[in-house]
């Protein structure tokens, strides 16, 4: 019966018509956008590369949109699988209560996303928020986290690192499979904890990291409730990150064909990364399989 | 800050000290070093608790300050409301627009009961398609699978909106609710296959020869095997969607359709004259549906989510 070829493909069909219709077919016609001018009312003209030349060359606010964005992620991505992996490390022993924790740090991660959140936000961070209160009982000064262009970026980083939750319960899956045996032998060689835990657990371990991190770094190039909802791109654009301004372009001003080219430079980009991720993963992934069978 | 910044070096600390301790914890020798531990432990214990409360005291004193008076609010950091004042939960409710968040409340739902089912329906059966079967394509169509999981959904937004616009979908729905029933939430298909592939198929066997045919093992023996996952599958679209606000924002242009997460951010559009204690009134009880759901399958939930990522 499972070699009944047709049976298998008819379960399927559901997922390739999906992918044809709600994935390939955007994709591609996304592209085709891409070289042509578009506002909804008139039929899209063919313009070539004009898109995406002047974005390379007289747009200075994509620059500045990129730069917030390739910063966001360079701040954001590691902080949280960092966090994660350590927060991970420390709930990984059994701990009574461990549930407890393992829920509460969750929460962020399923309730971040949401509007309440990003409204709750603001009041933490506004200039007589939650945050400042807190600093102002150590007397430091009030410190203005949204109109600052300096500390807006960081209130939505750290909306981005409180969500670690989801990251940091596939590392807690993965440490639960670092044999035990291993650390013993190193306790016997005399190893320190902290040897113990770079030269033991995190390349054990690494297929999961990289996993973590390019399913954070997809994510955090799309981030735009944060900074949609909380600093709305500013102050000075210093949070203006490329899918706001997709959004912008695409959805509030009606240049379609400039918001088809502005994502397709955010894929490639985020392609781009990836790709190379997976290059560099050869030196620095380990998988315990591949070692068994070269042994 | 400086404060979390101590407090992470106490976590830290903790950690380091504990490993030994756990390692013969576990393998059961070594009194001893256990002894020690006891000690550690605590240390573990209230560096984990200062995380949790740092964590999630905002969303404690987002309930305290629901009960607060406007003043209050950018006064105190306390989660203690000096008078417990309801009056921002029915000025809340009953919104600006002339509609109340019963209305909104009720269209999130009219968006996610639907979504919920047409996910599980078509993810579990292209999950069983997966896992079970051979077919042409099958390694590669996988493979679109995973690569689709890592495809900026920004990308494919714009021509999804054209396309909906085209077969006259705007401002319902469907455009929110008819992609999932093409298994085009990749994530949970993933994640079905993965729990899939841990099942022996040993119980599938013994109904084959029994005379069971495809749809019979999927109904009387996949899908209860696969409770857990799909108890995850709801609970996780269920937040998501909940929480989905850029889908409304480019699809629905009429209020009365708005699910919550576009009627809150209604609510504070006009900021100046708002009234800041109804809004965090009303982020209180849009909370509310997600943490309930949370804790309900709390266990599975996250189990399931686990078992994602790592088996692969």
């Amino acid at each position: 019966m499972y070699e009944n070829k047709k049976l298998g493909f008819l379960f399927v069909l559901p997922f390739v018509l999906g992918v044809l219709l709600f994935k390939l077919f955007p994709f591609v016609m996304s592209f085709a956008l891409s070289f042509t001018q578009y506002d909804l009312i008139d039929p899209p003209q063919f313009v070539g590369l004009q898109n995406y030349r002047e974005l390379a060359a007289d747009d200075p606010l994509f620059r500045k949109s990129l730069g917030v964005t390739l910063l966001f992620a360079v701040l954001a991505v590691p902080l949280r699988v960092g966090f994660a992996l350590f927060i991970a490390h420390v709930l990984n022993f059994k701990l009574r209560g461990i549930n407890f924790f393992r829920a509460a740090f969750y929460i962020p991660s399923i309730l971040g996303g949401s509007i309440a959140v990003a409204v709750l936000w603001r009041f933490v961070f506004a200039r007589q928020g939650l945050v400042n209160l807190v600093l102002a009982r150590f007397g430091i000064e009030p410190i203005p986290w949204l109109a600052d262009e300096h500390y807006a970026m960081w209130t939505i980083v750290l909306l981005f690192t409180w969500q670690f939750g989801s990251a940091m319960v596939i590392f807690l899956a993965a440490l639960q499979n670092v044999s035990i045996s291993l650390y013993e032998a190193a306790e016997c060689d005399g190893a320190s904890r902290a040897q113990q835990f770079w030269k033991i657990t995190v390349p054990l371990i690494t297929p999961v990291i990289f996993f973590n991190m390019i399913m954070q770094m997809v994510q955090a190039f799309q981030e735009f409730n944060g900074p949609y909802m909380i600093t709305e791109g500013g102050p000075l654009h210093s949070t203006y990150v490329l899918a706001l301004y997709i959004y912008d372009q695409s959805f509030r001003f009606f240049n379609l064909g400039y918001g088809a080219a502005l994502s397709w430079v955010l894929f490639a980009l985020v392609g781009g990364l990836a790709l190379l991720s997976f290059w560099s993963s050869r030196y620095w992934v380990f998988y315990s399989g591949e070692k068994e069978t070269k042994r | 800050m400086s404060g979390a910044h101590a407090r992470s070096g106490q976590v830290k600390e903790a950690a380091n000290m504990s490993n030994k301790g756990e390692v013969s914890a576990t393998t059961g020798h070594g009194a001893l070093v256990l002894g020690r531990d006891q000690g550690n432990r605590w240390l573990r214990y209230a560096a984990l608790g200062a995380v949790a409360l740092v964590m999630l005291y905002p969303l404690l004193w987002l309930v305290g300050a629901s009960f607060k008076t406007n003043a209050e609010i950018f006064s105190s950091a306390g989660f203690w409301p000096s008078r417990w004042d309801v009056s921002a939960y029915a000025k809340g409710w009953k919104t600006s627009t002339e509609y109340t968040f019963a209305t909104y409340f009720l269209n999130s739902f009219l968006i996610t009961l639907p979504r919920i089912v047409v996910t599980v329906v078509s993810c579990v059966m292209v999950a069983y398609a997966f896992a079970r079967f051979e077919f042409w394509g099958r390694k590669l169509l996988f493979s679109i699978m995973i690569a689709t999981m890592m495809l900026p959904l920004i990308v494919l937004r714009l021509p999804q909106y054209l396309v909906f616009r085209e077969i006259g979908w705007l401002d319902s729905y469907l455009p929110l609710i008819v992609p999932s029933a093409f298994a085009t939430d990749t994530f949970f298909v993933f994640m079905l296959v993965q729990f899939l592939r841990g099942i022996p198929r040993d119980m599938e066997e013994a109904a084959q020869i029994d005379g069971c045919n495809a749809w019979q093992l999927l109904w009387h023996i996949i899908v209860p095997l696969l409770k857990p996952a799909i108890i995850s599958v709801v609970v996780f679209q269920f937040i998501w969607t909940m929480n989905d606000f850029m889908g409304p924002l480019i699809y629905l242009a009429s209020v009365e359709k708005y699910p919550v997460s576009l009627a809150l951010k209604m609510s504070i559009g006009a900021t100046e004259e708002v009234e800041w204690g109804n809004v965090i009134a009303i982020s209180v009880v849009a909370l509310i549906p997600s943490v309930a759901v949370f804790f309900a399958a709390q266990k599975h939930f996250i189990e399931g989510a686990t078992s994602s990522g790592v088996k692969g």
